[in-house]
């Protein structure tokens, strides 16, 4: 069998920390293989190795067969080696055209000459099925398209390897369709391509072998289609993971949380964002409002929270009205709030672990003493937080927090959150980004909530998350709550009509 | 555990080196100015910036405490309101308010009791600062005016305005300044004045290290100083919690006029025969502030001492006339010593990477820098392709 790729042995050591030990990675010509591995188990380790980004301590690496010494990104490229970061790099106000063929122009006295370049990328465009508008702006297309702009592009430089970076993490379901697609097409064209992700359903539908590492070191490579998702699982954590989520059948209570008639304008236009939406959420349930990103449900939490204005509609969290009240006040009273974006509203990056611990309780009289802060109270509840939740970092209680991984800085909002005792939890999209360790925990975390009979209110894009999960799902299109649904009773496929506004359940007909 | 203080004790130590480096790096480029301009006398006049206020005794250090005592108030009130997000570039104008109102109280109030006629003018000039301050804090808060383009704003607005009033209240026309206060309203000595030996000496010094005191527990031990820093650091967050963040933005930087116009106060009220004059310049002292805060990283004791440190530069630069050198080299150092001060966090990595053993913690930071230099390697690698392709084109043309 042929390999494109060959990295034998390759060792990587930072400082005294082996980031990889004695991995061999191969990749056989016009297969997409997938690399497996919890975060930090060293998969951007070895690919930027690859890249030339770092220089390994040990082992060596052959391309096409042929001995190869990679000192820096260029000698990838002649290696005809391309990589889709997850973070795309393009500029904002330049055309698809002009991003494509940045850096590869083609000048004749020195004037730009775009017509022979708009004819190979539209030539490439059709051959491998990447709808594009050339001359849209970047900033103005879906993330979908921009994804297929960065493909094009790494297809504009002739490579034939191909490396996709968690490409599926900012992508709607629809669009990971169109992306398993693209990718088996290109496969199909004769090109290799290294699928790196922890989602184990895209792996089992796109990918012909899984190489799976674990801090470091390679657990092994299996052939995908043999291979179940509980085994691939267990080499990536180590133990096993149960894909079941348990759940008691309980009894669920009065409602906690009560949305009436709520309405949110868009920022700069009439139009409603949240659209006169009214639902409840009781003791014991976890209520799941499912939809794909943009339809008006992060606004609708964000009211909820009281971090967003409202234009109409009533807020009553215990039979309390509390649609005018701060967003202290609405802590108080028991709402807990998961922020979507970790760093923007959930954590003050520069702070420390435990600074971060207290910020919605630090004037609280245990941590607190005539507006002195109670240095050591703080510390101890922060190591009570560490120890009871798990929480990972390189200095305990004294870690900034900008140097922790993503779940462990997940863990800490959920701690402090959850340590609150609050009678309902906002959570959304809980699980962004994280390996499937830390997401079994943390929904396990949310269970108990509710075994408590506490109410949770889910947000998620992740369908596997709102079928599991969810107690009763609402799903939301274009700022309406379209249908009610009980997750037992659906299949994925109906849900996602729903999502795509093409059904509507009875009692929730188009509002004129 | 023990490790982990090492490294803690070892960041305090590197920034400190870090600034020193700075500084050595600035008085050498002074050094540098000054055989440029006259090599024969350079480096007795260097010696003499070097020994600045230690040359005369104790009445140069008395002098140079004179010369720090305002820069150090509004070097805290840039270091403060820089702790807490915000850019105070209206030291100057808080400063000049402050001043002004002191003087004002100083030279009217004459009915108040002797005893507390300078603690008026002081808390009034607190308050004029403040409430200077307190403009660019409440159209940031509410309207999200960047404070930087409204304190600078303010800066004018506060010098014309003070120009202004002096003429139409206390001018004195002979020579085109304010008049002299009321003896009671001048600072008292508490026997400063005989301990260093000169008159321009009071408890200015002391309220200055009061406030420096003062400012670091707020900061540092209180509720208030938390909730003003996670304002600073992440306002969303900040909000989420729960905390009124416009509260915070206006409330820390009518905490920074306030020091600002403190400042000013002290410094007019020493009865150093210094006066208000009517003069279109903004208030130095302001500018100062931001030089002593960033060579003091923000933090209320290092600010205590780069104002010393550059007082003391300041005397050494009067006495360099002596050689025929001009003052304004002093300027030129302190500059420097600034622009230097920049690099304080390339110097402190540095330092930091010498001297640590490698640790978890540094493995992040060289992940991140790591980060940095790819991105910085993409973009080299896109420049030099194009330059690849143009060559090779230009090869093309030529074997045609």
């Amino acid at each position: 069998m042929e390999y494109v790729i060959e990295m034998n042995n390759i060792t990587k050591i930072f400082g005294n920390f082996k980031a990889l030990d004695d991995v061999t990675f191969k990749v056989r010509k016009g297969e997409v293989h997938a690399l497996l591995g919890e975060n930090g188990a060293g998969k951007s380790t070895l690919m930027s190795v690859l890249f030339g980004l770092y220089q390994a301590e040990k082992g060596e690496i052959y391309i096409n067969g042929k001995s190869v010494q990679i000192n820096n990104p260029n000698d990838a490229n002649n290696l005809n080696i391309g990589m889709v970061h997850q973070h795309f790099k393009l500029v904002h106000n330049f055309t698809v055209l002009e991003s494509i063929i940045l850096g590869r122009e083609t000048v004749k006295n020195g004037l730009l000459k775009k017509d022979d370049a708009r004819k190979k990328v539209m030539e490439l465009s059709e051959r491998y099925k990447l709808k594009i508008d050339p001359d849209a702006l970047i900033s103005d297309i879906t993330v979908g398209m921009q994804q297929r702009v960065e493909i094009l592009k790494m297809l504009y430089c002739d490579n034939d390897i191909l490396i996709f970076d968690e490409p599926t993490a900012v992508l709607t379901p629809q669009e990971i369709e169109e992306l398993m697609k693209i990718m088996k097409y290109l496969v199909s064209e004769g090109k290799s391509i290294i699928f790196i992700s922890h989602k184990l359903n895209e792996i089992k539908e796109v990918a012909d072998r899984c190489t799976v590492l674990r801090k470091g070191k390679c657990i092994g490579t299996v052939d995908v289609s043999t291979t179940t998702k509980e085994q691939m699982s267990e080499m990536m954590v180590g133990r096993k993971i149960n894909f079941n989520i348990e759940k008691k059948d309980i009894k669920t209570g009065n409602a906690v949380l009560e949305v009436k008639n709520l309405t949110i304008k868009a920022k700069n236009s009439k139009k409603n964002v949240v659209n006169d939406v009214s639902f409840e959420v009781r003791k014991g349930e976890i209520l799941c409002i499912a939809g794909i990103d943009g339809n008006g449900q992060s606004e609708l939490v964000y009211g909820i929270a009281g971090l967003l204005p409202i234009n109409d509609g009533k807020i009553v969290l215990n039979g309390k009205d509390i649609t005018k009240e701060s967003i202290r006040k609405r802590c108080l009273s028991g709402m807990a709030h998961i922020p979507e974006d970790r760093h923007k509203d959930g954590l003050v990056l520069d702070f420390d672990l435990q600074q971060n611990a207290v910020l919605q309780t630090y004037y609280e009289p245990r941590f607190q003493n005539h507006g002195l802060i109670k240095f050591n109270a703080v510390k101890e509840y922060a190591k009570k937080l560490i120890k009871q939740y798990d929480i990972r970092s390189p200095r305990e209680e004294d870690s900034i927090v900008r140097n922790m991984s993503g779940g462990n800085q997940q863990k800490l909002i959920i701690a402090r959150e959850l340590d609150r005792d609050p009678e309902i939890v906002l959570a959304v999209q809980p699980t962004r980004g994280l390996d499937v360790g830390a997401t079994e925990y943390i929904h396990k975390q949310l269970i108990a909530q509710r075994d408590e009979q506490k109410a949770v209110l889910l947000l998620s894009l992740e369908l596997d998350e709102v079928m599991n999960v969810s107690d009763r799902i609402l799903v939301i299109y274009e700022g309406e709550i379209v249908g009610e649904l009980n997750p037992k009773e659906i299949t994925v496929k109906e849900l996602g009509l729903y999502m795509a506004g093409s059904k509507r359940g009875v009692n929730y007909e188009k509002k004129s | 555990m023990k490790k982990n203080h090492n490294i803690l004790e070892l960041k305090g130590a590197s920034s400190f080196f870090a600034a020193l480096m700075a500084i050595v790096a600035g008085l050498l480029f002074g050094l540098v100015i000054l055989l440029l301009s006259n090599a024969k006398e350079a480096f007795p006049a260097f010696l003499t910036i070097l020994v600045g206020g230690f040359s005369a005794g104790a009445r140069g250090i008395g002098q140079v405490i004179y010369y720090a005592t305002p820069i150090i108030m509004t070097g805290l009130s840039v270091g403060f309101a820089f702790k807490t997000g915000l850019f105070n570039i209206g030291a100057s104008g808080q400063f000049t308010c402050g001043a002004f109102i002191a003087i004002y109280i100083g030279i009217k109030w004459t009915f108040l009791p002797p005893e507390i006629h300078w603690l008026v003018a002081l808390i009034g000039a607190m308050i004029a600062g403040a409430i200077w301050g307190s403009g660019p804090g409440l159209l940031k808060a509410f309207f999200n005016v960047n404070e930087v383009i409204t304190s600078i704003m303010m800066n004018y607005i506060g010098m014309y305005l003070v120009n202004m009033t002096i003429v139409r209240t206390v001018y004195d026309a002979l020579k085109n300044q304010s008049k002299s206060v009321a003896k009671s309203a001048v600072l008292p000595k508490a026997g400063l004045d005989k301990l260093f030996n000169t008159n321009n000496l009071n408890i200015g010094i002391i309220i200055a290290i009061l406030s420096v005191i003062v400012i670091y527990i707020i900061l540092q031990k209180t509720t208030f100083g938390y909730e003003l820093k996670a304002c600073g650091s992440n306002k969303n967050a900040s909000k989420y919690a729960g905390i009124n963040e416009k509260k915070s933005i206006v409330l820390s930087m009518v905490i920074a006029g306030a020091l600002s116009g403190l400042g000013g106060g002290l410094l007019y009220l020493s009865g150093s025969g210094k006066y208000l004059q009517v003069l279109d310049i903004l208030a130095p002292e302001g500018f100062n502030g931001i030089s002593v805060a960033l060579l003091g990283m923000s933090h209320p004791i290092g600010i205590l001492f780069s104002g010393l440190f550059i007082a003391h530069l300041t005397v050494g630069g009067f006495n360099i006339q002596l050689y025929d050198f001009v003052p304004e080299v002093i300027d030129m150092i302190v500059a420097v010593i600034i622009y230097c001060g920049a690099f304080a966090l390339l110097f402190k990595h540095l330092i930091i990477k010498f001297t640590s053993k490698p640790s978890l913690d540094s493995d992040i930071n060289n992940k991140k820098e790591n980060e940095k230099l790819k991105e910085n390697i993409n973009k080299l690698v896109i420049t030099e392709e194009t330059e690849n392709l143009d060559n090779q084109k230009k090869d093309n043309k030529e074997e045609l």
